[in-house]
Order: C-alpha cells, then structure tokens, then sequence
C-alpha cells in the first residue's frame, strides 16, 4: 500500500490500514473468524428504526454473529423517577415508547394508585380501555408499515400513516397531543370524552376492519412477502422464555399469555376478548399475531363503547400535584403493544420515589435477536430484527 | 458497412442527441415516478416547484450539480471516479442501433442486438467497481451482489432474445421490426409469449428495480454499491439506472411489440409510447412489491426462468424445423 500513500488531487491522505472502531466493535472482532466481515448495522442505518446499533460478523451475506449495542438513545428516565415527583415524572412516561405513550401513563399512574390506594372511577377505566387499546392499535399499525418497509415494500407505511393520523385526530380530542400522549392522571384520566370523541371512534373501527381486508389482500397474501417470512427466524418458547421475551413475540411462539387476562387490571375482566396465538413461530407467525390484536382491540373498543358509564372522571379526593407517596412498594405491569410493561416504585415517604424501576419489553425482546440471527442471511436478520417490533427509546430507556 | 464521412457524422450526431435523450429521460422519468409513487401511496407527490412539481426534477439536477464531492478516506479514488463515468458511457453507444423509428437508426449495423447486449456487460463492471473502490462494506456487499445478478439474469434475457431472432433469422433490429406488423396480433409478442414473459421479469433484475433492487437495497445494505457518492458521481448513477430502462424498454419493444411499426401511423412514437408504456410498468411494481432476498432471486432465475428460456428456445427450433 506504500506505493499509494500519496496525497490525492481532492486532499484526502491515504492512511495504512488501521483495524478502525471503537470498544464494542474491537471487542466484537476478537472472536472473529477468518475471512469473515464485521460489518455494524446502525446506528445510522434505515432498518433499525432509531439509533439501535447491531454488530454482525459476516461469512458472504450470512450472519455468523450478532450482537447489539445500546444506549445510544439512553436518556436516564429511572433517574429522573428518583429525582421528579410522580407528577412531575408524568410527561417522562409518554417519551419511552413513542408508539405506545399511553400503556407507559398507565403503567406509572397504576402503580402509584396501587401504593396510595386510590380508586378510579368506572368511567375513567373505561377511558383509558378506550384510549390506551386505540393506541395499541396505531403502534401496530405503525410497525406493520415500518416492517414491510423493511421488506423493501415502501407502500404501505403511508397507508398505515393515513389510518394512524385518524387515531392521532381522535386521541387528540381528549389529551391534546398527538404523540407523547399523558392523558393518565392519579385516579382517573385528564378530560372526558366529548360527543366528537365518541362519534369518530365508532366510526373509526368499522372503517379500520374494512381497511385490514384490503391489506390482507393487498400485502399479507402476496406471494413474496409470504416468502420472505415463512421458516424465517423461528422463536420458540423455550428461547422467548430464556429471555424473558413477552407481547406478540411469545403469543405468536405459541404461549396464550396476556397480562390484560392473567394479570387483570382495569375493567378488562369485564370484556370478551380474543388472544391471538399464532399456528407458527417464524416472522409470518408474528406478522400474523399483531394483525390479528388489531381486531381485537378494536373488538374491545367496540364493547368499551357500547357500555360506557356516565360518572365522574377524577375520585372526589383526586391527588394534588404536591402529595406525597405514602412509604412502601408496589409493582404494575400493563399489556403494551410490545409486551408486558412494569414499573416497580419503591416509596420511602419521601417528595420523590426511592427507587423506579420500569420494565420494558423491548429490551428484552431484543435480547433474544443475538440467538435468533445467528446462521441467517442478511435479509433475514433484518425481517427478524424487524419482527420484534423494536422502539429504541423504550429499549434504552 | 463502411465507416465514411457521413455516417461518422451522423453517428456523432447521434451520439448527441442520445446523451440529450438520456438527461431528458432522466428528468421526465424522475418526475414520472415521483408523480406515479405519490399516486399509489395516495400522496400528491412533488407539487411545490413549478406548475404540478414540474420543475421539480430540474431544481433537483441542480442541486446534485451544485453539491460537494465528498470522498471518504482511504478510496482508490481513481477508481472511485471512474466507475460513475464507466457506468455512464456504455448507454451512449447501446442506444445506437436501436432503430426508433423508419429513419431514425443511428447505426444500421446487422449485429445490432449484439452489440447492445455486448456493452450492456460494461455496467456490471462500474458496479464492482463503485462497490470496491468506496472502501465501503456495504458498497462491497452490494457490488458482489450486482455481480451475480447481472450475470445471472443476462442469460434468459438472451435466450429469450434468441426466440425471437430465430423467427426472424436476423440480429438486424430494423429487420425485426419489419417482420412484424401494425396491430397487437401481429407482433412477436403473439407468437412468443412465454420469451416475452422471460424478457420483462430479467429486465427487471437486469436494470436491479425493484423487487429486484438487491444490490442497493435500502433496508439491507443502505444504498449497496453508491453509498458513498454523492452530488454528480450519485447523479451519474441514476442517469445511468433510468437510461439502462429506457435501454430495455426500447429492446423490448423492439422485438415483441412491433417497434415502430404501430396500428394507423408508423413512426418513432410508438416506439416511445410502447417503450414508456414498459418504464411505467417498471415502476408500477416497484411502489408494489416488496423485495425478494437473494437466493430467493437467483433461484427465479436458474430454477425458472433459465429452463423456462430452454424450452422456449427448443419449441421455437422445432417448430420452425417442421415449418420449413
């Protein structure tokens, strides 16, 4: 290479060949076979949705290795549990899953009713059912999109944005934002559900139903996504198990678990509702699974509506922004779009929590990708990595 | 053929008005696609700039004119520079002998078809080299990957070229249009519909769209074998991608869809609309599909289509045999 260690025309010095890369990379490589590529995916790169960043030794266009490294998008929200008051750490919830804000509201607001021992009134459960399972639905949607994307299909994202954007309007009535939505509160929700509100969710679920026809017919019976995902990336329920892996990653592993059934919370005991476990374990399995908790939140929004009780929306002696938590610990775990969401509080009596502890399902998801990737092609990691329906800041939190 | 005064200048000439074909192919197919992607992704599509986003496609030219060369360290840059050139010249000598209209052949050559899938071979050669110059992994992967799929899909592109010049017993494009009529019935494309069908789905692996863009696929390799350019050398590419199009589109409508020749008024429009008709097919799939994965496409291809073109070719011989 000496012969070319010349200054080029454009000022770029050629330098001899350093093994490049910083800690994870070098430490990555140690283990590396010959003749192999080490190639990083990320942080910057248009499949991993955010700054998740996977190393990935290659052999050809086979994975041998994988490995992810996170915290690019750590933001130290278990900190700021510690240091704000439960109302002040509200807003935070809304930003650790930007697909699914509202199951993270509940989870916080949960657990510290749980601690207080404060009761909701039946109007506001309902609401947040309402709310939180519209919600499901348009992180779903979302993934469904982003996933074909990473398919190479490019269409149906916009699609999957138009219908998010409906969601968006009707979520917007009630908690005044559209994305990082806190429309929980201790002992109830923030505002109640107006005429409007109600009227366009009605019409928003017979609408969706007829629209995830077209897109059975349109994406999931096309002969090449059916391809690209079949035998693709099979996750049993041993290996979810392992990892801790919950949410449609280990229904569609076969195992019937939903907290929203075995762990109740809420009125969801009082709603009759389908679990979808899918007949496969590979991507389609997955694929499938979530299409299917489309229809079946939007069955529970259907009932929720129907039975909706008039009432109060905050308890008579609702929390002021300066009470203190009683000393103790409680625990609450949600059903979110991804899996089980927990928080774990612990309260010495003090202005702020001790200690919060929040559970994300994604990290844990994403935990078993190492193990499932290996000996895949390229591609495939990719729909696998794509399958486990990924949000980086709930995973670094 | 004798190469006098005449033809070197009306091969000049040509070579011309090709270079000015490609740019303007260019700019009305980006605009095109734009439009036709915005329609199928129920968006409008580039709007801002000029009377419907006309202009669009011009202001971006612009910017990719006006935009730093940016080189990343340790590239070989003269290969690094070169490959957008090489990708770029080969389509100025393909168009050629494509006989776009009764008078409108710039090179009457017998071997017409020869020559154009001889050179079509140069752009396989810009890709390894973008890919293996940029110093870039991803470039690497993508450039190995354009290699074999080139390679792969030229095979039934010829095979099912062969049908139809085994028909016409002649590699002389103006022969081939001449043979066939004005109407649809009259065409190649009825007595070859099996070779017509072999022909589209490799033109589209040949010219890497989509569902068979693997060498730049964006989700996997970010943007494969181009990842590093930017501004003209990116600029070079794309011309190059919508002219390779054009390129067999126009062949394509030269062997089964009667050329020139056309119901009411020969001439070089219906050439153009049968040739546009293709792109725009082209990139209708590619708004509709998702990407196969790469063994999944080598597969259509040896599996398929290359025993497919065999038979096709084999049918074609024995009939014509007991014909005679």
């Amino acid at each position: 290479m000496d012969r070319f260690n010349f200054i080029n025309p454009f000022g770029v010095r050629y330098q001899p060949d350093t093994v490049a890369g910083d800690f994870y990379t070098n430490n990555f490589a140690k283990k590396a076979e010959s003749n192999t590529i080490i190639l990083n995916l990320g942080p910057q790169h248009p499949s991993t949705h955010g700054v998740l960043r996977v190393i990935v030794e290659l052999d050809g266009e086979y994975v041998l290795r994988a490995e992810p490294v996170l915290g690019y998008l750590h933001r130290m929200h278990e900190k700021m549990g510690e240091v704000k008051t439960p109302w002040q750490f509200l807003p935070n919830m809304g930003r650790v899953d930007y697909l699914h804000p509202i199951a993270w509201n509940w989870v916080h607001v949960g657990a510290v009713e749980r601690l207080a021992g404060i009761t909701v009134p039946e109007r506001a459960e309902y609401l947040r059912v309402i709310s939180c399972e519209l919600n499901r639905v348009a992180s779903h949607l979302m993934w469904w999109g982003a996933f074909v994307m990473d398919l190479g299909g490019v269409t149906p994202i916009l699609y999957a944005f138009e219908e998010r954007e409906k969601i968006n309007d009707i979520l917007q009535i009630v908690s005044g934002s559209r994305l990082t939505i806190s429309y929980f509160r201790f002992g109830g929700v923030s505002a109640d559900a107006d005429d409007r509100f109600l009227r366009l969710t009605a019409e928003f679920v017979p609408y969706l139903r007829q629209r995830l026809k077209m897109y059975q017919a349109l994406v999931t019976d096309n002969i090449i996504l059916r391809r690209r995902l079949e035998k693709v990336g099979p996750i049993g329920v041993d290996m979810c198990q392992r990892y801790g892996a919950t949410g449609p990653v280990l229904r569609a592993a076969g195992l019937n678990r939903d907290t929203r059934r075995d762990i109740p919370y809420s009125v969801y005991p009082k709603f009759d509702f389908n679990i979808p476990t899918g007949p496969v374990d590979d991507c389609l399995g997955r694929y499938l699974v979530r299409l299917a908790e489309i229809e079946a939140s939007l069955s529970i929004i259907e009932q929720a509506l129907e039975s909706l009780p008039a009432g109060p929306i905050l308890p008579p002696k609702a929390p002021k922004p300066t009470f203190k938590l009683p000393a103790g610990e409680s625990y609450f775990a949600v059903e979110g779009a991804r899996g089980q969401i927990g928080l774990h509080l612990i309260s010495d009596g003090g202005k702020t929590p001790y200690r919060v502890k929040l559970r994300a399902p994604g990290f844990s998801n994403l935990s078993l990708f190492a193990e499932a990737a290996r000996g895949t092609l390229l591609a495939d990691a990719i729909a696998i990595l794509g399958s486990l329906d990924l949000v980086i800041p709930e995973v670094d939190r | 053929m004798a190469l006098s005064l005449v033809n070197f200048v009306v091969v000049i000439a040509a070579v011309l008005l090709i270079i000015g074909l490609m740019v303007v192919n260019a700019v009305i197919m980006v605009y095109a696609e734009r439009k036709t992607a915005g329609f199928i992704q129920r968006r409008p599509g580039p709007y801002e700039v000029g009377p419907w986003g006309t202009v669009q496609a011009i202001c971006d030219s612009m910017k990719l004119l006006g935009k730093q060369i940016f080189i990343p360290g340790n590239v070989d840059w003269i290969l690094f520079f070169a490959a957008p050139v090489l990708a770029f010249f080969p389509v100025l000598l393909l168009f050629l002998p494509i006989p776009f209209g009764p008078y409108l052949t710039a090179l009457k050559v017998d071997e017409g078809i020869l020559l154009i899938l001889a050179f079509a071979g140069f752009g396989v050669i810009s890709n390894i080299l973008a890919g293996w110059a940029s110093n870039n992994k991803y470039g690497l992967l993508g450039a190995a990957r354009a290699v074999s799929q080139s390679v792969a899909y030229e095979i039934p592109m010829i095979m099912a070229l062969l049908g139809v010049i085994f028909l016409t017993g002649s590699m002389n494009l103006t022969q081939i249009v001449e043979r066939q009529g004005a109407w649809p019935w009259q065409w190649n494309l009825a007595v070859q519909p099996l070779a017509f069908f072999i022909y589209v789905v490799s033109m589209v692996g040949e010219t890497n769209r989509a569902p068979f863009d693997l060498p730049e696929a964006e989700s996997e390799l970010t943007a494969g074998f181009h990842t590093e350019y930017s501004g003209m050398g990116f600029a070079l590419f794309f011309l190059s991608e919508y002219a390779n199009m054009l390129l067999v589109c126009c062949v394509c409508a030269t062997f089964f869809l009667g050329g020139w020749r056309g119901p009411f008024l020969d001439g070089f429009w219906w050439t153009f609309i049968k040739a546009y008709a293709l792109m725009m097919f082209i990139v209708w799939i590619r708004w509709t599909f998702p990407r196969v994965r790469f063994d999944q496409l080598l597969n259509i291809n040896w599996k398929w289509l290359l025993p497919l073109s065999i038979l096709n070719l084999w049918i074609t011989a024995v009939i014509l045999k007991f014909v005679d």
